[in-house]
């Protein structure tokens, strides 16, 4: 029960405080599931984020109830969804149903505004993390030569990113193990 | 047979839309208006910038809105399963099978190949956060919120929630 409370109020409090849709809200629920409960290390989150992005359909509510099915099985699974899903959805119909004002109203703009910077720096630092993992299981050098390769398919090229996503998942499965299997922290590594 | 109509009209976009919740948002636009003509355009269009302003992912808020205005709590039911359910389903299929070899070294150079991918993804989110902000907000404020919410954040630890909290009461003072 403990459990499912947590989940509950991990999935709220990100769902409730991001401010410019699904993607606002991935540096909260990691901040939720790394840093304050610690249900997973920084590498399990970039796998689900990775395959989230990989495949179709809004991403925070596949991560959520990943998470939540990791975490608690099928009822968390649905905890972490009706706390992600639910309250905004239904202030929405309040709003919508009740408050008709409330969508030309300049101070909710305002505040929506003011909160999708913040946001900003959230995945900033996030981006920053990212990339100080992938220097350290993979090295300076091919962590620098992955993350210019990726920005050149994905915002040069504008490949789709489930698309870069598989082909470095192909690169990973064909290359020898040999190389770079032996560069390796392997108390550094762990995959779902 | 609406709340047929309601799940095809939101699993459709959700399984094709690539590129998370925003992706798919013109999708179910082609559903609900052109294909059930359950909406107006500018009816969508205000449920959309309604969406927008409020927190938390927008294609449930939508899809939960536009399910309940056509079938009542049902159809909320319906169409938000729709969105939700069938790609979580796979997602959760294909971890459980990564997770069974996860002590093979293959896969676990599975996960670190693909950081530096997902470091550019939420890089170039950052950047679209802060270009909406540039358009929406102007230089000089959204450059203060950075400035300060980064101290916050990074600096002094404070929580997001109190940062968030704290920059919603200087939007709705300063930028209203």
């Amino acid at each position: 029960m403990r459990i499912q409370l947590n989940i509950f109020i991990a999935f709220f409090r990100s769902g409730m405080l991001g401010f410019g849709g699904g993607p606002a809200v991935i540096p909260l629920v990691y901040k939720e599931v790394v840093d304050t409960y610690k249900w997973m290390n920084d590498q399990e989150f970039s796998d689900v984020l990775a395959l989230g992005n990989a495949l179709p359909g809004p991403i925070i509510t596949k991560m959520a109830g990943y998470i939540g099915y990791r975490v608690a099985g099928l009822w968390g699974m649905v905890t972490a969804l009706i706390a992600t899903v639910i309250p905004s959805f239904i202030l929405m119909l309040i709003l919508l149903t009740s408050f008709n004002q409330f969508k030309d109203n300049g101070k909710i703009q305002g505040m929506t505004n003011a909160v999708i910077p913040i946001v900003g720096v959230m995945l900033a630092v996030l981006t920053w993390q990212f990339m100080k993992n992938a220097k350290d299981g993979l090295g300076w050098k091919i962590g620098a030569l992955i993350l210019i390769v990726s920005f050149i398919l994905m915002e040069v090229l504008n490949m789709h990113p489930g698309i870069v996503i598989g082909l470095l998942l192909a690169v990973a499965l064909l290359t020898p193990r040999k190389k770079k299997g032996s560069k390796l922290k392997d108390e550094e590594s762990a995959v779902l | 047979m609406i709340y047929i109509q309601l799940f095809l009209a939101f699993f459709i976009p959700g399984i094709v839309g690539y590129g998370g919740g925003p992706a798919s948002i013109p999708l179910v636009e082609n559903e609900v208006v052109n294909r059930y003509g359950w909406m107006t355009t500018s009816e969508f269009s205000e449920v959309l910038a309604l969406g927008n302003a409020l927190p938390g992912p927008i294609t449930t808020k939508m899809a939960g809105y536009i399910g309940f205005e056509v079938g009542g709590i049902l159809g909320a039911a319906v169409a938000i399963f729709a969105t939700v359910g069938p790609s979580l389903l796979l997602m959760i299929v294909l971890l459980r099978m990564i997770y069974r070899f996860k002590d093979s070294p293959k896969v676990k150079m599975l996960s670190k190949i693909i950081l530096p991918a997902i470091a550019i993804l939420m890089g170039k989110l950052a950047y679209d956060f802060f270009q909406t902000s540039y358009l929406s907000n102007g230089l000089w404020e959204t450059f203060f919120i950075v400035i300060i919410s980064l101290l916050l954040l990074e600096k002094w630890k404070v929580h997001p929630a109190f940062v968030i909290a704290g920059g919603l009461a200087f939007g709705a003072i300063f930028l209203s």
